[in-house]
């Protein structure tokens, strides 16, 4: 009798454990610095500000991407992405692995310059990690891959004509030139040729141009670059064949390709006489009337 | 009694062994994979890019997407029982090799398991990147300069993989990711044969990754060898 009793308590005391989980089994949360996103608000925002591209089902097919609902006129250039597919291009986690919270929300901060995703600083930081949280509802990946961890990026060493060096030998035996070029101007070999995972055309990054990166502005967002591949695109890892040392050589030697850009890195191969007769050769100076031209 | 436990033990045994999908002995579905029609014509492939390469092709290989043999034979195409058998969550514990060599991939398309390793190794003299497109399992993509070390990985969910290299446009390849061990992809004559079949009724299925796929059911009683033939409609273009 008294077993009975006990049993049945056992029973209650289980339900009331297992019914907040049912309960909330489709709500995710986001944990970004200080900041904790809910799914919930996350959605109103969503369906407010982002929908338009990304799509009612987040799947990247928002009326802006085909308006005529055909590719032969889409009005992005760069297909929004796909959150139902999971796949995203920049992260800090390795390849084929799911980004940190951390890495969706400096996306949807930081905006991807040269698309038309913009920067969504006019949002809280509430408002971005909420955000985040939704985003994790629209796949279900999120529930079934194991968390990634973010890789292991050492401290950066100190800029030295040593590594710069050290990074052009890097470059050329790892035919960062067959798609990059040798200038690294995306005018490689195999550029022409390249398509994302979706089959539609798209160029590898022109460091001569000297805009920013879509993953970030700074040494360590271009370490990650090659270092956890971007995924969706051609750009592959080489977290399995360079040493993370050898890796901020590849780093420094990459600044001194972005002519246009002022960096420590270019500035120290601009005082060697190699780096000099390099850089000068490639440099646009001036206008066609103007008197930066060497007669 | 103690010949009583024997014997119960023994047919423990052999209920045990006929519940495993694979059975030694068991019956088995052969056939041939055929075309009809006019298939697209195959074209050269241009290798002057990589000129480490080209000079490993005396005559200019062709793409691959309809490989035919002798007697209309259809090639390349993965038949494996899609219904019928149980799934098998634990793979061999052999892994199954992909190569680049020569700037194409061999096999042209690789038939293995859910969660059965996949070893890629880059022969060549010029890095590759593998980059395999699945839709449901995870998409990585991975250079592989060359002596670098085989690449490991492996697949949880069975789907039909296209493989690129992003550097060199014209390598194709396909993994197919299953989800038993009864399958065999045709080669030499476009025949194949699935053996160790208990018995039971099977749904058969060829796919070809330019053709699409088709179905067949068969029965099998005892140690039987039973006939599928298939099909394919060849395109012009």
């Amino acid at each position: 009798m008294r077993r009975d009793k006990l049993t049945r308590l056992l029973m209650v005391i289980i339900a009331f454990l297992v019914m907040p989980g049912l309960a909330s089994a489709q709500e995710m949360q986001s944990h970004v610095g200080k900041v904790t996103g809910h799914s919930e608000s996350g959605k109103q925002l969503f369906y407010r500000y982002c929908w338009g591209c990304h799509g009612f089902r987040g799947d990247g097919n928002g009326e802006n991407w085909l308006p005529t609902g055909s590719f032969s006129n889409p009005y992005l250039n760069i297909q929004p992405r796909n959150f139902v597919a999971a796949s995203f291009k920049c992260r800090s986690t390795p390849t084929g692995t799911l980004p940190t919270d951390e890495d969706l929300y400096d996306a949807i901060k930081r905006g991807f310059v040269m698309s038309n995703m913009p920067s969504w600083i006019t949002l809280t930081a509430q408002n971005r990690a909420d955000l985040v949280a939704f985003i994790k509802t629209l796949s279900p990946r999120w529930k079934s891959d194991k968390p990634s961890e973010p890789i292991n990026v050492p401290a950066e060493p100190a800029v030295s004509l040593e590594s710069i060096k050290h990074g052009k030998e890097l470059f050329t035996k790892l035919e960062c030139w067959k798609c990059h070029g040798p200038e690294g101007r995306g005018d490689g070999p195999s550029a022409s040729t390249l398509t994302d995972s979706n089959d539609q055309p798209i160029r590898p990054y022109n460091f001569a141009a000297g805009s920013r990166f879509k993953c970030g502005a700074s040494n360590h967002d271009l370490y990650k670059i090659f270092m956890t591949g971007l995924d969706g695109t051609p750009m592959p890892s080489f977290a399995d064949v360079i040493k993370p040392e050898d890796a901020w050589d590849l780093v420094h030697y990459l600044r001194t390709l972005q002519v246009t850009h002022s960096s420590p890195e270019l500035a120290l191969w601009m005082k060697s006489k190699e780096g000099a007769e390099i850089v000068n050769a490639q440099k646009i100076g001036g206008t066609p009337t103007g008197s930066g031209i060497k007669q | 009694m103690r010949t009583k436990h024997i014997f119960l033990a023994g047919v423990a045994i052999f209920a045990a062994a006929a519940m495993t999908s694979a059975v030694p002995g068991g019956g088995a579905v052969t056939g041939k994979v055929t075309y009809e029609g006019t298939p697209a014509k195959q074209k050269p492939i241009d290798m002057s890019k990589e000129p480490s390469c080209a000079q490993q092709h005396a005559t200019p290989i062709s793409t691959e997407t309809v490989v035919t043999g002798p007697n209309n034979a259809l090639e390349n195409v993965v038949v494996y029982v899609s219904a019928g058998a149980p799934d098998e969550n634990t793979p061999p514990s052999q892994p199954v090799k992909f190569d680049q060599k020569g700037c194409q991939y061999i096999p042209h398309v690789l038939a293995f398991q859910v969660n059965q390793t996949l070893e890629i190794a880059n022969d060549d003299q010029t890095s590759h990147n593998i980059h395999p497109l699945p839709k449901t399992n995870r998409e990585w993509n991975k250079s592989q300069p060359p002596g670098t070390p085989a690449i490991s990985e492996k697949y949880d969910k069975p789907e039909f993989i296209p493989v690129k290299c992003n550097i060199h446009p014209w390598m194709h390849g396909n993994f197919a990711v299953l989800k038993n061990s009864h399958f065999a992809v045709t080669q030499g004559g476009g025949s194949f044969t699935l053996p160790n079949l208990p018995p039971g009724k099977y749904t058969v299925t060829a796919w070809h990754e330019s053709y699409g796929d088709q179905t067949q059911e068969v029965t099998i009683s005892g140690t039987e060898t039973k006939t599928v033939n298939f099909v394919f409609k060849a395109k012009p273009y």
